[in-house]
């Protein structure tokens, strides 16, 4: 069992945890922090895929920005607690073992194929260094400028859409 | 001994961690020392004066307070964020300062570098990253305490981090163009060599724009006077921290002066060249700068010892005067020379940076909430995008007149 | 190729997307189903850079950046929307905001 193995299964298990922790908790705060607990892992995963700038990328922007956005609004909102229904018959009789049999079957066929090491037509190797920023950034700027922008005016677009929802009539 | 021979890296790292966290502990308790004696030096007053010589033992003393003190949990609180928000901010704030770098990668133990626990190559984007991640220990902490103040105080604060983070991470991006890397070590070493001779070519000067917003910024985000409205004690209570007592105020207490000692540190890495000395390497006089420093230092406190104080400040000032002494000379070893030139530079440009930090804690008049938001929105982060544009549109000059 | 084998980080992306699918059908709070579709774009995420890995390109990754910042933007605006919601009806349960037109 190498270092990389025992880093993959501890992360998978954190964040299948975090995301179980979303489903079951009884306040909308501590879902959200079990969200960033599952944030946390997969930028830890992205590292072990060799890519660093977008495990930077994803702590900084989606668990240090957008989750905070979230936790704002739910300590300002005063976002309650969720009522604790029971779910139908059906859907633990026969949901249960059916999603979990469906996730089997997913896996088995997914470790029994090569999806993960056919070279499709055109495409590189398998590499086995990180990918460097410098390379990353290259490919942003110059293949991607387009998207890039057009982003950027999404972004605009969002502020302004949230500042009109915001104003006070 | 086989151990230390076939896992070298192991046994370095575990050196280097257990030495940085005793450093950094010790430097956290005493820069409280060091912001009181200022401070009070400021307003015209002694500061800690009685607890031991000069008030050395103040943060010993304050220290054991804490730890005395009843350690109450407000009920109908959130118990789970109630403990995680200090916990949250003190490891944070000193995982930060793991990746600094404190002296050049070249002198090595057992063949890894002494000075650099770690070496990552994007550990700019990691520190900023941290530092993100940093806004749940104050918003959780508001949240938690079930009480109007504090969560008011809350997201005020958090509000405030992550509104001067943008200004932050933008100004220092113009530093990033010249230098072409996040790696802190190659930031440093692309800062040496000199303008005519003299002049250390450190980014201050292409980008002084730059580094007054940075410092501005910084202030701000950890929570300072003149930008600490959410914590002053005449405002609401104290803010985010009111309900939190002992043990768990002094870690709030003790991550917010963390804070102050990373920025600091970046600081000097980006913008004042790092370990590097400010005089070129021919003067080799510089050598002898930390043994004499330190000599000198231990002269002045022996005069101290046997003209002013009495009694057991006495005795405990001549055993400083002794500390002070025995490292200077250690420093004037040949062999130890040119290996203590590297940290002693960075520590003398992070004790400037913390005079600063002090002196405007000491001087400056405090914002309001709604100038300090539409001073970071409308005024500092223009400013940083301005800066950015203007490097840029510089750099690129001269590839577009050439073709 | 990494040491641990690509097929593994696809299931555990599936397992992940699953679980947020599962969370957005069964919840009632707006917010916690909002973030159950923030899980189910990391779970999509981590297959993009686990494939970039396996072919050697970055493309992967670029739209891995795209997709974390078009997240930010829906983000803002549906945190806006709840808060107008939450404005008007007082009530963040989904299944009483089922009315077009109060």
């Amino acid at each position: 069992m190498s270092i990389p193995f025992l880093l993959f299964f501890a992360c998978a298990f954190i964040s299948v945890l975090g995301a179980v922790l979303l489903i079951f908790a009884r306040e909308p705060i501590h879902s959200a922090l079990s969200l960033v607990l599952v944030m946390m892992s997969l930028a830890v995963l992205y590292l072990l895929l060799g890519a660093e700038f977008i495990a930077a990328v994803q702590i900084i922007v989606y668990a240090g920005a957008i989750m905070v956005l979230f936790v704002f609004v739910i300590m300002l909102l005063n976002a309650g607690f969720e009522e604790r229904t029971d779910w139908s018959k059906i859907a633990k009789v026969v949901g249960l073992p059916f999603s979990f049999f469906l996730l089997l079957a997913i896996a088995h066929m997914l470790s029994r194929s090569d999806i993960g090491t056919v070279v499709a037509n055109g495409a590189g190797a398998p590499s086995n260094d990180a990918v460097s920023t410098r390379a990353l950034s290259a490919a942003l700027f110059q293949q991607y400028l387009f998207p890039f922008e057009a982003t950027s005016i999404l972004i605009l677009i969002a502020i302004l859409g949230a500042w009109i929802l915001g104003r006070k009539e | 001994m086989e151990f230390v021979t076939q896992h070298p890296v192991l046994v370095v790292s575990l050196i280097k961690i257990a030495v940085l966290l005793f450093i950094v502990m010790t430097a956290l308790a005493y820069l409280t020392w060091f912001e009181r004696k200022v401070v009070a030096r400021i307003q015209s007053r002694w500061g800690p004066y009685y607890v031991g010589a000069h008030g050395l033992l103040q943060p010993l003393a304050d220290g054991v307070k804490f730890l005395f003190k009843e350690d109450y949990t407000p009920p109908e609180s959130d118990k789970f964020a109630y403990v995680l928000a200090p916990f949250l901010a003190l490891s944070l704030a000193l995982t930060a300062i793991a990746l600094i770098p404190f002296g050049p990668p070249n002198v090595r133990l057992l063949g890894q570098s002494i000075f650099i626990v770690s070496n990552l190559d994007i550990g700019l984007l990691f520190l900023f990253a941290i530092t993100s991640i940093g806004v749940y220990g104050v918003a959780l902490a508001g949240w938690s305490s079930n009480s109007k103040y504090p969560l008011m105080g809350g997201i005020r604060s958090s509000a405030q981090m992550i509104s001067y983070e943008v200004s932050l991470t933008i100004s220092v991006v113009g530093v990033l163009l010249i230098a072409g890397t996040l790696n802190f070590n190659e930031l440093i070493e692309g800062q040496r060599g000199y303008y005519l001779h003299f002049i250390p070519r450190w980014h201050v000067i292409p980008q002084i724009v730059g580094f007054l917003c940075y410092i501005t910024a910084a202030i701000a985000e950890t929570n300072r006077i003149p930008f600490d409205l959410p914590e002053a004690e005449t405002e609401l209570v104290a803010g985010f921290h009111t309900e939190y007592s002992s043990f768990k105020f002094a870690m709030f207490f003790m991550a917010e002066y963390a804070n102050m000692i990373t920025v600091s540190c970046l600081a000097t890495i980006l913008f004042f060249g790092g370990w590097l000395s400010p005089f070129p390497d021919s003067w080799t006089w510089q050598l002898y700068l930390p043994g004499a420093g330190l000599v000198l230092l231990s002269v002045y406190t022996a005069y101290d010892t046997v003209a002013n104080l009495r009694g057991i400040a006495r005795i405990q000032f001549a055993v400083v005067t002794l500390l002070a002494l025995g490292i200077g000379v250690l420093c004037l070893i040949p062999a130890v020379m040119p290996v203590i030139q590297g940290p002693f530079w960075f520590t003398t440009k992070i004790i400037l940076f913390l005079f600063f930090y002090v002196w405007t804690r000491g001087t400056l008049p405090r914002f309001r909430y709604d100038q300090l938001m539409s001073f970071g929105w409308k005024f500092l982060l223009p400013l940083s995008i301005a800066n950015l544009v203007v490097t840029s549109f510089v750099l690129i000059l001269p590839l577009l007149r050439h073709g | 190729m990494s040491v641990v084998p690509i097929s593994y980080y696809l299931v555990l992306s599936a397992v992940l997307f699953g679980l947020g699918a599962v969370a957005v059908v069964f919840k009632r709070n707006i917010i916690t189903i909002f973030m159950a579709i923030e899980l189910m774009l990391n779970a999509v995420n981590l297959a993009f850079v686990a494939f970039a890995r396996a072919h050697g390109q970055l493309d992967g990754l670029v739209y891995v950046f795209f997709v974390i910042v078009v997240a930010a933007a829906e983000a803002t605006v549906g945190l806006a929307i709840v808060i107008t919601i939450m404005h008007n009806r007082q009530t963040l349960n989904v299944e009483r905001v089922n009315l077009l037109k109060f």
